[in-house]
C-alpha cells in the first residue's frame, strides 16, 4: 500500500487487548485520513450519544497519507474523541515528530478504547507493542514523563503525552508530544487521563512506500520553490514565527484586550515577533520536514533556561486578553502549559475572563488565597496557569474552561467563547468572515477551521475588505473544506500561504497513486465537514450555538482604529447555510447529504 | 504636516520603527516608501489609521501610516 501503511492499532484499555487491523483503503479514499477518516471511524464506532469521561468514549490517535513522507511538514497527526469542553467531535493537531515516527512504526492510526485500572502508557517499538505501568509517572510533568520514558525506551523514540492538567480532567488539557507541540484545544488531554493513559510511545524502523518516487522527488522540488518565494513561508514565519501577528492585528484594531473588552493594545510591541526575535530568540525549532521553520527556542530569564517560545495566539492569550504586557512572563505561562499540559488559548483566555469576573466585583478576594486577579498583574497571570494545572485553590475552577467558570458566577454570557470553546486572538467585531467562521467553527470557537484572517487581514491569496459582508459565506466554506483536507493529508495548515488545492492533490496523488483532482480534494473537505456537523446535531448541540458572545454582537469596539463595529452575524448566517446546501434551520439536506455520499448518516 | 510613519518585521532593519515625519501637503504613501528607501515589492500590507490603504493614498495631516511586509501565522 502506498501512503498509507495498511494498518490501525486497536488497543483496549480495560481487557489489555491489542489488536492489528487492516486500513479500509475505499474509506481512505473518501475521508483521505487524520481529520476525516478518524471522524468517519468515530462515527461509526462510537457515535454521537457518548459521555466524553465514559469508558465507552474512544481516543483515536489518526495520521494522514501524506505524514511521515518527506511533503514539506509531513509530521502531523490528531486527536479525534468527544470533547469534554464542548460536546461537539474534537480533533486537535499537532506537529513535531512523534506522528512521523507513528508512520514508521508501521501504523496510520491508534484507536484506544476502554480504561485502564491503574496509569498506564502504551509502547510501540514496530511490530512490538505493549501496555505497560506508568504508576510512577502519574502526577509527573511533561518534561519529566518524556524523559523518563526516553530513559527506557529505544533512543530516538518520540512520545506524546499528558501533564498533571490532563490527569485531574481539566477541560482545557492538552496532549503533548516532543515537550512542547500540543494538540491542544477541546480538552482531548482530559479524555486520555479518564482512561488512565500516561503517555504513548512510539519507535519505528520503517518508511512509508511512494506511489511514484520519480514524479514526487519533481513534485517537491516546486512545492519547496513555493514555499520559499512565498514572502509568509519564505520569510515572515521563519523570521519571525506566528508571533509576527502582533503587531498588525493590533494596528488593525483587532487585537482582544482585557477579555475582549477593548480591541487595541498601547503595548502590544512589547510582545510582539518582533521583540521575541530581537531579544530572546535563541534559534528556531522546526517540526519534521518543515522549510518553514516557525516554531521558536527562547530564552525563559526568571528559570535560567532556554525552552519552546509561545505562538502569536499564546502571546496574545497571557499577553493582551490579560493586559500583561511583559513577555517573559508569557513565555512562563507558555512554559507551564506545556508542562501541566494545558491548551494555552483556553487557559489565557480563562484567566482574562476571571479578571473581568474580579474586576466586575463577582469573584471576590476571599476566594484567591491572597493573590491578585487584576487586569495586568503579570505574575499573577503565571501563578494562576500554574494553579489551573494542578487545580489548586480557585485554580480549581479555572481548569474548568471560561464558560463553565462564568456560568458558576451566573454571566455565562462574560465567557468570549463559542460552543464554550475560548475564541482566539482576533476581534471579529471588525472582521466579518471570520466572526462567521467562528461562530460556524465545528469545533467552537477556533481560527484554523478556516482562517479568514488571511484574506481579510492579510491580502492572502488575495486582499478583501474585512468590513463587508458580500462574498463572505463563500469564502468561508471553502477555506473550511480546504482546511479540513489539509487537516486530513497531515500536513500543516502554514504551508496554505504558498500552496493551493492543486499542489496538495498532485503530492496526494504522487505518494498514494490515487486520481484525485483539486475539485475531489475540496468535495472531500466538504464531506467531512458536513459528517462533523451531523455529528454535532446528533450529539444535541443546536444550530442557535452557531453564535458569537453577546458582547461580540452587540457592543461596539469601544476605541482604537476598528472603533465602531460589531459582528453582523445575523446577515451573514443565513447566506452561509444556503451556500454549505443546509436549510433555513442549518440542518443538512438530504439532497446535500447524498451528493456528498453520506446518506447513512 | 505631520505624519507618523511605523515599520514592521524586516522593515525595521536599518530604519526608525516608528517616528514622525514633517511632510509636505498631497504626499502619498508611496512618496513615503521612496523617502524611507523601500522596496515596493517588500511591502504587502498599508494600513492609514488602521484601515486599509494603497500607494496612491494620499496622507493627512495627524495620519498614522502602518507598513508590514507579507506576514502571516495563525
Ligand atoms: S510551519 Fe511551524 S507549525 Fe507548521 S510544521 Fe512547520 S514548524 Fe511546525
Amino acid at each position: 500500500m502506498f501512503g498509507f501503511r495498511g494498518t490501525l492499532l486497536r488497543v483496549n484499555l480495560t481487557t489489555g487487548e491489542i489488536k492489528k487491523e487492516p486500513l479500509n483503503l475505499e474509506l481512505a479514499k473518501k475521508y483521505i485520513g487524520g481529520r476525516g477518516l478518524g471522524t468517519k471511524i468515530y462515527y461509526d464506532e462510537v457515535g454521537p450519544n457518548v459521555d466524553a469521561f465514559d469508558e465507552k468514549n474512544k481516543l483515536i490517535v489518526m495520521t494522514g497519507p501524506l505524514s511521515g513522507t518527506q511533503t514539506p511538514t509531513g509530521g502531523r497527526y490528531m486527536v479525534i474523541t468527544k470533547s469534554p469542553l464542548t460536546g461537539t467531535i474534537a480533533c486537535s493537531n499537532s506537529g513535531g515528530f512523534f506522528g512521523a515516527e507513528l508512520k514508521n512504526a508501521g501504523y496510520d492510526g491508534i484507536i484506544v478504547e476502554g480504561k485502564a485500572e491503574k496509569p498506564v502508557y502504551l509502547s510501540i517499538e514496530d511490530d512490538k507493542v505493549e501496555i505497560k505501568d506508568a504508576t510512577h509517572l502519574w502526577g509527573k510533568v511533561v518534561s519529566e514523563t518524556t524523559d523518563e520514558l526516553k530513559k527506557v525506551s529505544p533512543e530516538k523514540s518520540r512520545i506524546m503525552c499528558i501533564g498533571p492538567a490532563g490527569e485531574k480532567l481539566s477541560k482545557i488539557a492538552a496532549i503533548i508530544n516532543d515537550y512542547d507541540r500540543a494538540a491542544g484545544r477541546s480538552g482531548v488531554g482530559a479524555v486520555m487521563g479518564s482512561k488512565n493513559l500516561k503517555a504513548i510511545v512510539a519507535k519505528g524502523t520503517t518508511k512509508v512506500d511512494i506511489y511514484d518516487k520519480d514524479g514526487l522527488k519533481a513534485s517537491l522540488q516546486d512545492k519547496m520553490k513555493k514555499i520559499k518565494d512565498n514572502g509568509v513561508t519564505g520569510q515572515g514565519l521563519p523570521t519571525y514565527g506566528t508571533a509576527v501577528l502582533v503587531n498588525i492585528i493590533n494596528e488593525n484594531g483587532v487585537f482582544p484586550t482585557n477579555n475582549f473588552q477593548e480591541a487595541y493594545f498601547e503595548k502590544a510591541d512589547n510582545i510582539s515577533g518582533e521583540t521575541m526575535t530581537d531579544k530572546y530568540l535563541v534559534r528556531k525549532n522546526p517540526c519534521y520536514a518543515c522549510p518553514i521553520a516557525c516554531g521558536r527556542w527562547v530564552k525563559i530569564e526568571a528559570l535560567n533556561m532556554e525552552a519552546g517560545g509561545p505562538e502569536y495566539e499564546t502571546l496574545w492569550a497571557f499577553g493582551s486578553d490579560c493586559g500583561v504586557d511583559d513577555i517573559q512572563s508569557i513565555f512562563l505561562a507558555n512554559h507551564y502549559c506545556n508542562e501541566y499540559g494545558l491548551d494555552t488559548i483556553s487557559a489565557g483566555a480563562t484567566i482574562a475572563a476571571a479578571m473581568e469576573l474580579y474586576q466586575k466585583g463577582l469573584v471576590k478576594d476571599d476566594e484567591l488565597d491572597g493573590l491578585s486577579l487584576k487586569f495586568g498583574d503579570k505574575d499573577a497571570m503565571v501563578e494562576w496557569t500554574k494553579k489551573m494545572g494542578k487545580r489548586e485553590g480557585f485554580g480549581d475552577k479555572l481548569a474548568e474552561g471560561s464558560y463553565r467558570l462564568c456560568e458558576m458566577y451566573g454571566v455565562p454570557e462574560l465567557s468570549m467563547s463559542v460552543k464554550k470553546q475560548e475564541l482566539p486572538a482576533y476581534d471579529p467585531r471588525a472582521i466579518q468572515g471570520h466572526g462567521l467562521q467562528y461562530a460556524t467553527s465545528n469545533r467552537g470557537g477556533c481560527h484554523v477551521r478556516g482562517y479568514m484572517i488571511s484574506p481579510e487581514i492579510l491580502g492572502l491569496p488575495e486582499k478583501l475588505d474585512r468590513h463587508t459582508l458580500e462574498g463572505k459565506a463563500e469564502w468561508v466554506k471553502v477555506f473550511q473544506d480546504l482546511t479540513a483536507a489539509i487537516d486530513s493529508l497531515g500536513l500543516c495548515l502554514f504551508t496554505s500561504f504558498a500552496l493551493g488545492a492543486a499542489d496538495y492533490a498532485e503530492m496526494l496523488n504522487l505518494v498514494c497513486g490515487f486520481n484525485l483532482t483539486s475539485d475531489e480534494l475540496l468535495e472531500a473537505g466538504d464531506r467531512i465537514y458536513n459528517l462533523e456537523r451531523m455529528f454535532n446535531l446528533d450529539a444535541g448541540i443546536k444550530p442557535e450555538e452557531d453564535t458569537l458572545p453577546k458582547r461580540l454582537l452587540e457592543d461596539a469596539i469601544p476605541e482604537g482604529p476598528s472603533k465602531g463595529h460589531v459582528h453582523r452575524l445575523s446577515e451573514l448566517l443565513p447566506k452561509y447555510y444556503e451556500v454549505r446546501g443546509w436549510d433555513e434551520n442549518g440542518i443538512p439536506t438530504k439532497e446535500k447529504l447524498e451528493a456528498l455520499g453520506l446518506k447513512n448518516i | 504636516m505631520k505624519v507618523r510613519v511605523k515599520l514592521f518585521a524586516t522593515l525595521r532593519n536599518g530604519r526608525d520603527k516608528d517616528k514622525v515625519y514633517e511632510l509636505n501637503e498631497k504626499t502619498k504613501i508611496k512618496d513615503v516608501i521612496e523617502m524611507l528607501n523601500i522596496d515596493r515589492g517588500d511591502v504587502k500590507i498599508l494600513l492609514i489609521n488602521g484601515q486599509d490603504a494603497d500607494f496612491e493614498t494620499e496622507l493627512n495631516d495627524g495620519d498614522i501610516v502602518a507598513i508590514f511586509p507579507p506576514v502571516g501565522g495563525g
